[in-house]
């Protein structure tokens, strides 16, 4: 950088010399740092941050960030039967389109009149949703799938003015992990037994634990380890007896054809909206959604903004606003139910895209696509003499649980050697449920073609008999 | 001779102000759309292979796990929905449109293109968070080097990429402190929080989510936060101070470091809420004022685009002796290879899935890879620059006046006052915000509670001409004059934006608000099409 | 929008003795002698001034009594009113304005706003109490109460939004006044005479919205926090104001509300999820407080609120709470508590005492933590009223 050409940055329009002294000048200030006079001199800055050298041209910064992104290699470049959490589905191009117009994209939190846009397309949103879960009131998305269980959970508690959770004790450590953070504090956090063979609820185990003391029991559906629970009913009436409240997380792609939580007595229902339309992105993807009934006493324990739908003074004239807005922390700072600020907007117009894309058709056919494809891949899988597919007995979507304990190999070798055949195997399980053996949690979706499934078959055949 | 349009455009030398009128498409709800049949997109047919082996999967279902009827969903043609969505868009007002100074406290900048055209590249939108490290080798260098510009930023020692936003890093910040007491133990004794009324709400709520109590100091009658306050509340209760610097008024704490001191010396912990950082880049740093944690929202000062309200990502910094508490993973390198890092025992955690918004954190790092420390400084000088000149333009308006430290310059922001407008006029800050949505700009009161009376934040950045601003600050004078012109006019705005003035009581009325079209359709009793 | 019934109230003497000095106009000898003085009302002006901000009000019917009390007014602003009533001109009284007030409540008037000062607004107390939503035009020499909006113009606006809905919420808010005659003598001593309930507007959230929810979640907050941290054993005097009732309710005792009431606390029970208390007396005054305190040994504590929209703590309407009282219960041992509201409108302005004992005032000055919420406190700056230089010394606090 030449010291006596001083830079322009495109990014900086009054950072041109001439504009920047007539300004200086307007405000009748000699330089900027007379706008730090109450900065003291010790905490000044001294000398230049230790930074790279800047990439000024775009042309350059282009070549540099992609250069360093080429290192990666993405799904799509070979098969992958990674889930857990983060899912490989067909991202409608109208999808990013509409995610990819500055009109969206750039906006924040202008009022409901100069961004009726965003307030009406995060209502239709929460519509479509609602109709998803066959319930009335859907928030506008939080951060992901973890947020939204350990704030239902939350939820549950202030509802309850109770201090216990009981958890489905496969649920994933990570998101556990999560929940007790959170929750520390304010509840107590207790895991449930689940049967071995199935993975379902040991329901004995409930009646034990479940108290005058219990502010929710929450299960999931489909469950971590991608097996379905089928007790939800007589789950939620032991709920329900114990005056609780019964929280489902459930992913939202399969509600074309498994029936919604809320049928089976769900009070609260939460999840994940990263399927609907959005790129995996290395996890950075995700939204987080909570559905109650249209009951005041659920409602205002929501820290989420709900938009709703209101009239204007012009007959016949669509308007939106924040239903209760007073529970928020914008309007109240502590007062208010946890926090509320920045999240996930951006998908929750994207989810809804996707929704009105897919309608009801369209959500049925690929709930029972990807069940057909993962249930031929755990027949096809199944197989191989030395390989259990699916561990758990049972209705399973799209994940299931893989065991190779009886190959005499680890996961992580077998994934080892899949990847040298341009393939990534699923989510090692041996550290995170030990019970479990060397298992691999699998994901089939419907971008997974017959001849995807059989080359990852032929694959393990030959990985198990090295 | 024909008439002179530019000239008609003019008025002594200055630009009429615009004739600006936001679409009005009156947009139906998207189920008033639908009609039976239509499909927006098909899906693969299940190969004859697949169903022979699968059979009837879904009578494979227990009974009560399979849906009983199909969802209510709309069914629409694929141009239909685009349709639909691309008026919604042209009814909501992005940075990339509009001088979008009035969003104070957010930071609206530029978000550059070629930033996001980098994260949609299939080799960052279609990366899977459980590859195999090995295939992951760019993304993770990319996450180490954004760490390592923040560590020279901040002065601090590491980071976490891992909070999804700003608030989940206030959050995290709280957690570690929590953590950090509970170490020594002093879980029970240390539990109160210290913050100001002028932080950001979510330092405030963010520690009573996390179970601590909340102490709140108020300016000292200079405009200052109060010193003397700050000795009163420490005690051996304290667990942390939790501030923002520069204030939400824009204004710095000159005291900040005596601050850190006497909540040190008490045996605290202090968080620098950094959202507003953008005036001050590479001028003053949190190690230097002695934080032990920090953090910084990607999506405001570093030009990730703020998405209707996220994605967005929180960097939260820590000091060497707070690192070990940070959620895991963090990013290693060492020496040939990028991995992740789970094994720090004493981690508060997981945050949230995976590890972060990674494509907020490469537009952020490619931002910061196009200006370097020269640029980041140029950043901060011009974002001051701008907000002191606006400031000059909009105290020469009757009836604004900037509340506490009066007569002083602000760093990035300012949050104004129109308390003598109001006086004059009855005319409110908010109904003056929404007149200036007729001049197709946003503007922004403040959080609550209104601390300042009939405020109003504005936040220039770096990124609007001297004519924008000159544009903006005219735009407020005028509608100043008409409210005291033609109060009414104000105060029935807009008038040329999307739609009118909202009833706002059906929202707080638990009969009539509705948060969905089928809570909607059943509270009114109203039908598809008006009819029945 | 549905047809509105403004009542309107006019005191045509208030604030006629302000600007000669007289501290107030309450009585008709003082009246006379501030005419005398060349004094001239301020009520008709500034009663203009609010009712100029009713316009855009369709539908709105005004009732108010005859000439100076609101008739010329309303006229003057380019309504017809309803008048009813009857008045000797130039010779009204506080009678004339309670029997307006009462009969304008009769009438279901949907508002009843009225103008003059801290007398005024004890006649509409004794009037209407807390059933009839009002709010003050301020005009009046001494404005205490916090029932009057900043300025005329303020409640005007105030008003009208009420009237169109748009501000649903009421709040109860303090009606105060000092004796005259003292004040003139040189002593101020300000007693809380009651409650009327006036819209509240602390302000218009996002788009516009009126929040309603917020005032009442603090006062739980407050009570549950000072419920759980007290001692058993030890007597809490407890002060007047609607925050300090939250607390009493809380504890399952009824609270006088504009006296000053001792509890004596017990132990906490789980069954009730409450803490016990008994009720040790009610309404007490300085001479009881001191016997209570003899008989427990000064173990007690007090428990205050600000007063009035000018944040005094002491000396304003708990003056029972004496300068001995709070020497021997101890600074240390004096829990403040405040909805954050409150202390919001003070904006960087101190507490307030005004003990009468300048020692006392010393004493409780610097930096107080205030009870604003379970688990949350502010620390606010404590001064002595004569050290606040930012305090208008006239009274004209409006």
């Amino acid at each position: 950088m030449s010291k006596d050409k001083p830079i322009v940055y495109p990014y900086i329009p009054n950072s041109a010399p001439a504009i920047k002294e007539e300004m200086l000048r307007a405000v009748g200030a000699e330089s900027t740092d007379e706008f730090y006079k109450d900065v003291p001199e010790d905490l000044r800055f001294q000398g230049h941050l230790d930074l790279p050298d800047p990439l000024l041209s775009e042309a350059a910064l282009k070549r540099h960030v992609e250069g360093i992104l080429a290192r990666n290699r993405a799904v799509g470049e070979c098969p992958s039967f990674l889930g857990a959490g983060c899912y490989q589905h067909h991202v409608p191009a109208v999808c990013d389109e509409v995610n990819g117009r500055g009109e969206f994209l750039t906006a924040y939190a202008g009022e409901p009149y100069d961004d009726h846009g965003r307030f009406q397309a995060l209502f239709e949103y929460a519509s479509m949703m609602g109709e998803l879960l066959d319930m009335d009131v859907v928030n506008v998305p939080t951060y992901d799938g973890f947020q939204a269980a350990a704030t239902s959970l939350r939820m549950a508690g202030r509802l309850t003015g109770r201090r216990q959770a009981l958890l489905c004790g496969t649920i994933s450590p990570h998101k556990l992990s999560k929940i007790q953070d959170y929750c520390l504090r304010a509840m107590d956090i207790r895991l449930l037994p689940y049967e071995p063979d199935t993975g379902q609820m040991n329901l004995d185990g409930l009646r034990e634990a479940i108290s005058e003391e219990t502010a929710a029991v929450y299960f999931e559906n489909p469950s971590y380890l991608g097996f379905l629970e089928a007790q939800g009913s007589a789950i939620s009436a032991l709920v329900h007896e114990a005056g609780s409240v019964c929280v489902v997380s459930v992913d939202p792609l399969s509600l074309g054809v498994l029936a919604p939580p809320a049928a089976y007595g769900a009070d609260i229902v939460c999840g994940d909206i990263q399927p609907l339309g959005i790129h995996m992105q290395f996890g950075g993807g995700h939204g987080g959604f909570i559905a109650t009934r249209d009951e005041p006493r659920y409602v205002m324990e929501y820290p989420s903004r709900l938009f709703g739908i209101a009239p204007t003074r012009v007959p016949g004239e669509y308007g939106f606003g924040d239903v209760a807005y007073e529970r928020t922390s914008f309007a109240v700072r502590e007062e208010g139910k946890e926090w509320v600020g920045t999240a996930a907007a951006l998908w929750g117009i994207t989810a809804g895209v996707y929704l009105a894309l897919m309608g009801p058709q369209g959500m049925a056919e690929i709930g029972e696509a990807i069940m057909a494809r993962a249930r031929y891949a755990m027949v096809r899988l199944d197989s191989i003499s030395t390989v259990q597919a699916p561990a758990f007995r049972g209705p399973h979507f799209g994940e299931f649980v893989v065991d190779f304990s009886a190959s005499g190999k680890s996961v992580a070798d077998i994934n080892r050697a899949l990847l040298a055949r341009g393939i990534f195997g699923g989510k090692d399980l041996s550290q995170e449920f030990p019970p479990l053996g060397q298992s691999a949690l699998y994901c089939v979706s419907e971008v997974h073609t017959q001849a995807d499934i059989d080359q990852l078959v032929v694959a393990l055949e030959e990985v198990v008999a090295e | 001779m024909s008439r002179n349009i530019m000239e008609e455009r003019y008025d002594g030398g200055k630009p009429r102000l615009r004739r600006f009128h936001q679409a009005r498409w009156d947009e139906p709800i998207i189920f008033e759309l639908s009609r039976e049949g239509q499909r927006g997109i098909l899906l693969p047919e299940v190969e004859p292979g697949i169903r022979d082996v699968a059979g009837d999967v879904l009578d494979t279902l227990p009974e009560g796990l399979r849906r009983a009827a199909p969802p209510a969903l709309p069914e629409l043609s694929q141009p239909q929905v685009l349709r639909h969505y691309d008026r919604l868009s042209q009814e909501n007002l992005g940075t990339d449109l509009n001088i979008d100074v009035g969003q104070g406290t957010c930071t609206m900048k530029y978000s550059p293109k070629i930033n996001d055209r980098l994260a949609r590249s299939p080799k960052m939108a279609e990366l899977h968070p459980l590859q195999d490290e090995a295939t992951l080798q760019g993304i993770l260098e990319v996450m180490y080097r954004f760490e390592e510009i923040l560590k020279s930023i901040s002065g601090m020692d590491r980071f976490s990429l891992q909070p999804a936003a700003g608030s989940v890093a206030i959050y995290v910040n709280a957690s570690i402190i929590r953590a950090y007491h509970a170490s020594r133990g002093e879980a029970g004794q240390r539990d109160e929080i210290i913050t100001t009324i002028f932080s950001h709400p979510s330092n405030a709520a963010c520690a009573q989510t996390a179970g601590l109590k909340v102490i709140t100091l108020y300016p000292d009658e200079d405009g200052y936060p109060d010193l003397e306050a700050l000795k009163a509340a420490v005690s051996e209760r304290t667990a942390g101070l939790m501030i923002t610097n520069p204030e939400d008024t824009g204004i710095y704490n000159p005291r900040i470091a005596e601050f850190v001191q006497i909540v040190h010396e008490a045996g605290g912990l202090c968080a620098y809420d950094q959202a507003n950082a953008n005036g001050i880049l590479g001028i003053t740093r949190a190690r230097e004022a002695g934080f032990d944690l920090c953090h910084f929202n990607l999506h405001k000062t570093f030009s990730a685009p703020h998405g209707c309200g996220g994605p967005g990502a929180g960097a939260v910094g820590a000091t060497q002796a707070l690192a070990r508490f940070l959620p895991v993973p963090l990013v290693a390198f060492d020496g040939e290879r990028y991995h992740l890092d789970w094994d720090r025992p004493d981690t508060i955690g997981k945050i949230g899935p995976f590890y972060g918004n990674a494509p907020v954190v490469l537009k952020a790092y490619a931002w910061a890879m196009s200006l370097g420390a020269e640029g980041l400084r140029e950043v901060a000088e011009i974002a001051v620059l701008n907000n002191n000149y606006l400031m000059k333009k909009v105290l020469g308006i009757p009836g604004a006046s900037a509340p506490y430290a009066e007569g002083k310059r602000r760093i990035e922001q300012v949050r104004y006052s129109w308390q003598g407008l109001a006086e004059d006029t009855g005319v409110h800050s908010e109904e003056l915000g929404l007149r200036t949505a007729d001049f197709g700009v946003h503007y922004w009161t403040s959080h609550h509670p209104y601390v300042v009376p009939e405020p109003c934040t504005l936040e220039p950045t770096e990124s609007y001409t001297k004519d924008e601003l000159d544009e903006y600050a005219d735009i407020l004078a005028h509608v100043a004059q008409e409210a005291r012109v033609d109060p009414e006019l104000v105060k029935t705005a807009p008038h040329r934006s999307t739609i009118h003035s909202i009833e706002h009581e059906p929202l707080d009325d638990p009969e009539r608000w509705a948060v969905t079209w089928r809570a909607y359709r059943r509270k009114t009793k109203s039908y598809p099409r008006g009819g029945e | 929008m549905t047809r509105k019934e403004l009542g309107l109230i006019v005191n045509p003497v208030a604030g006629l003795g302000g600007r000669v000095g007289l501290k107030g106009s309450d009585g008709a000898e003082i009246q006379r002698r501030a005419k005398e003085l060349g004094a001239e009302p301020r009520a008709q002006e500034r009663t203009l001034e609010a009712l100029s901000k009713l316009g855009g009000l369709e539908d709105l019917q005004i009732v108010t009594y005859p000439a100076e009390m609101g008739a010329d007014a309303v006229r003057a602003a380019g309504w017809e009113p309803t008048v009813i009533g009857d008045i000797t001109p130039g010779r009204t009284t506080a009678g004339d304005t309670q029997q307006a007030a009462r009969r304008m409540m009769e009438m279901g008037v949907d508002l009843l706003l009225f103008a003059g000062g801290d007398g005024t607004a004890r006649d509409i107390y004794e009037a209407v109490g807390l059933e009839q939503p009002a709010l003050g035009i301020p005009a009046g020499v001494k404005i205490h109460s916090a029932v009057y909006a900043t300025n005329p113009v303020s409640a005007g606006e105030l008003a009208r939004l009420y009237l169109q809905g748009r501000v649903a919420s009421l709040r109860e808010a303090e009606v105060m006044d000092i004796d005259e005659e003292a004040f003139r003598r040189g002593s101020l001593q300000a007693r809380l005479y009651g409650y009327l309930r006036v819209p509240f507007r602390p302000s218009l959230v996002q788009s516009q919205k009126v929040p309603s929810a917020g005032e009442a979640a603090s006062l739980g907050g407050i009570a549950e926090d000072v419920a759980e941290k007290m001692e058993p054993g030890v007597l809490y005097i407890i002060g007047p104001g609607t925050t300090t009732r939250a607390i009493a309710q809380e504890l399952g005792l009824e609270k006088t509300l504009l006296g000053v009431d001792v509890v004596e606390s017990g132990q906490w029970s789980v069954d009730r999820d409450r803490r016990a208390a008994r009720l040790v007396a009610a309404d007490a005054n300085e001479a009881q407080l001191l016997a209570l305190l003899d008989e427990h040994e000064d173990k007690a504590k007090i428990i205050v609120t600000p007063i009035g929209g000018q944040g005094y703590l002491f000396g304003r309407g708990n003056q029972q709470i004496s300068p001995r009282v709070i020497e021997r219960v101890g600074r240390e041992n004096i829990t403040v508590v405040s909805t954050p509201g409150k202390l919001h409108v003070l904006g960087s302005r101190p507490l307030l005492v005004d003990t009468g004992d300048r020692e006392v005032d010393e004493l409780l000055s610097g930096y107080l933590m205030v009870v604003t919420g379970y688990n949350e406190r502010a620390v606010r700056r404590v001064a002595t009223d004569g050290s606040n230089q930012t305090h208008r010394g006239d009274f004209h606090l409006v």
